[in-house]
């Protein structure tokens, strides 16, 4: 057996953080017929709906069949829900179960575990999106006119909903009190947010009620990069998605920083 | 030289509840400490806010020499900690869990000490084994190696034995002795008060979050143990004679059975004499030594006397 003296001890200082992104990552893809597969169905069901039945038949966009309308919005749907999943299903089962403690006793600093939980998730809501923008390739062509800003919104739409599954991770305190989050707030607002309709065909009351919809932004915005029309400008999507992700990302930080809930 | 484990003044409440209070005690470098407490002495709060999980209200912890709170970073890596509870990763198998669990604490992985702590830890055959699938003791055993995957120079044992069976709690005895030998400093809690005796060399007594004792083991069980001497009567008396009271002998098992409590020193030739005169026929002779199990009831219950008294 080796000397085991405090002094000259091995030390990495970004380890713990590479270490938990490639754990979370792991994770994941353990349970790939669940976080990856699963999700790939579902947008592929919607795809076949949308795209192979109804997608040619109507139009709610000068210009565009429903299906390239539709497609954009189910992307992002998939890059949303599973970058959203994938932070909170893990943080809060660790939680749940206990095996947080195997971190909390660790050196990792608060932003090592933030940014490895969020790419972790971020990798996840974009491996489910590019899926989904792969199989969709097959049902509808899209103009795809500002490819860079279509990625840049996927990206900052995976990067939101990270931490706001590391918050929902962190006041959640049963399964049910997780899943009212995804049941009651993320899935309205993504349903009301334009994914499967244009705003500007609401009548005027719906249609501002539907620019209170944080989600509007980044579906829009994603949408108009992908087909060069929108609801809105990329500008006013960008700058709205940039500032609630500033703000999810503080409110995070904020928690895990002071150990919220995780150190008594 | 710098104490392995310094802590100063520690209190921490839990709303209305005072869970530890003005706690203080240093552990030096190479040894193995026992932290001994009745079920909410305030042992794994204190456990908790050394390793960083909990934070204290008052008081400050140190870690060779490191502040826990200003150097965190410094002292988490130099500590190992096996919770009370089971902690386990039920994502990966034992090996992958190690791995990983060594990375966390910034130390690459070093598969020689895996390799060591797989081997002598008995988790050889179960590497494979999804976690879930682990029985009680096997999960135990995990937990002592995750502990140690970093080599940290103080290791903290938080129930080890708890739950686990005569052979295993024989051979992680055995690999605690032989790492505290190589430099590890040993913080043990246990419930099995004669393992305490036997592995530490100084005990330090919680109850109600307050330190009531802290001294050499050997020093705490010869200040306050003592020695019994157990006769077995071949026929029950009803009453005791005066003349064995004169000795400090009590009736007990039903007047089947006289004992007599002793220090280490004691002359038995009186007591034997006046039963040999009173023609009291002892059917067998037993010796008992008063172990640290005794003691620690004793100084708990006089604890919660006083308490009782000062809450009138």
């Amino acid at each position: 057996m080796t000397e085991n003296t405090p002094e000259n001890r091995p030390f990495v200082a970004w380890l713990p953080f590479w270490t938990l992104l490639k754990r979370e990552v792991l994770r994941f893809l353990k349970v790939a017929a669940q976080t990856i597969l699963t999700p790939i169905i579902t947008a592929s069901l919607y795809l076949f709906v949308f795209g192979a039945t109804l997608g040619e038949r109507i139009s709610v966009l000068e210009g565009f069949s429903y299906a390239q309308f539709v497609v954009p919005g189910l992307i992002l749907m998939g890059v949303i829900n599973n970058a959203f999943a994938n932070s909170s299903s893990s943080l809060f089962v660790a939680r749940y179960i206990g095996n947080i403690l195997d971190l909390l006793v660790t050196p990792i600093t608060p932003s090592q575990f933030i940014l490895a939980y969020t790419l972790a998730s971020m990798l996840r809501g974009l491996l489910v999106g590019g899926s989904v923008l792969f199989i969709s390739s097959f049902f509808a062509d899209l103009p795809w006119t500002h490819p860079l800003a279509a990625l840049a919104m996927a990206v900052l739409a995976s990067f939101l909903f990270s931490q706001f599954g590391i918050i929902a991770a962190i006041y959640a305190n049963t399964f049910d009190a997780l899943s009212m989050f995804n049941n009651f707030l993320i899935l309205p607002l993504i349903y009301l947010g334009g994914v499967f309709y244009p705003i500007s065909i609401l009548p005027p009351l719906w249609e501002t009620l539907s620019r209170l919809n944080p989600l509007f932004y980044l579906i829009d915005g994603f949408r108009h990069a992908a087909l060069g029309v929108g609801d809105t400008s990329l500008a006013t999507a960008f700058g709205a998605a940039g500032l609630m992700a500033l703000g999810l990302f503080l409110w995070a930080a904020v928690l895990i920083g002071r150990g919220y809930k995780l150190r008594v | 030289m710098q104490p392995a484990l310094e802590i100063c003044n520690l209190s921490k409440s839990y709303g209305p509840a005072t869970v530890v209070r003005d706690l203080s005690f240093a552990i030096a470098p190479g040894e193995i400490f026992g932290l001994l407490g009745p079920n909410g002495a305030g042992k794994s709060t204190t456990i908790n806010m050394v390793a960083g999980v909990g934070r204290s209200d008052q008081g400050s912890i140190s870690v060779f020499g490191h502040d826990t709170r200003r150097d965190y970073r410094t002292t988490r890596r130099l500590i190992g900690v096996m919770h009370q509870e089971i902690v386990i990763d039920n994502f990966f198998t034992i090996e992958r869990a190690l791995a990983i669990h060594s990375g966390y604490y910034g130390v690459p992985d070093d598969p020689r000490w895996r390799a060591t702590l797989i081997e002598r830890l008995g988790l050889g055959p179960h590497l494979k084994k999804p976690m879930m699938k682990l029985s009680g003791g096997l999960k135990r055993r995990f937990m002592v190696a995750k502990a140690l995957i970093h080599r940290p120079p103080l290791l903290i044992l938080d129930e080890p034995t708890a739950g686990v069976d005569v052979e295993l709690r024989r051979t992680l005895w055995d690999f605690v002795c032989e790492i505290n030998t190589a430099g590890t400093t040993v913080l043990l809690t246990t419930h099995y008060l004669e393992e305490a005796e036997a592995m530490c060399g100084r005990i330090a007594i919680m109850n109600h979050g307050r330190l009531i004792a802290l001294e050499p083991t050997t020093d705490l069980v010869a200040r306050l143990g003592g020695r019994r001497i157990i006769l077995h009567l071949q026929e029950p008396m009803n009453q005791l004679p005066g003349s064995l009271g004169e000795h400090g002998a009590q009736l007990e098992a039903g007047g089947r059975a006289i004992s007599v409590s002793f220090a280490e020193s004691f002359d038995a030739t009186a007591l034997l004499r006046e039963l040999a005169r009173l023609e009291i026929a002892v059917r067998d002779i037993e010796t008992r030594r008063t172990g640290l199990e005794e003691i620690f009831v004793e100084l708990t219950g006089m604890t919660d006397r006083r308490r009782e008294v000062g809450n009138r």
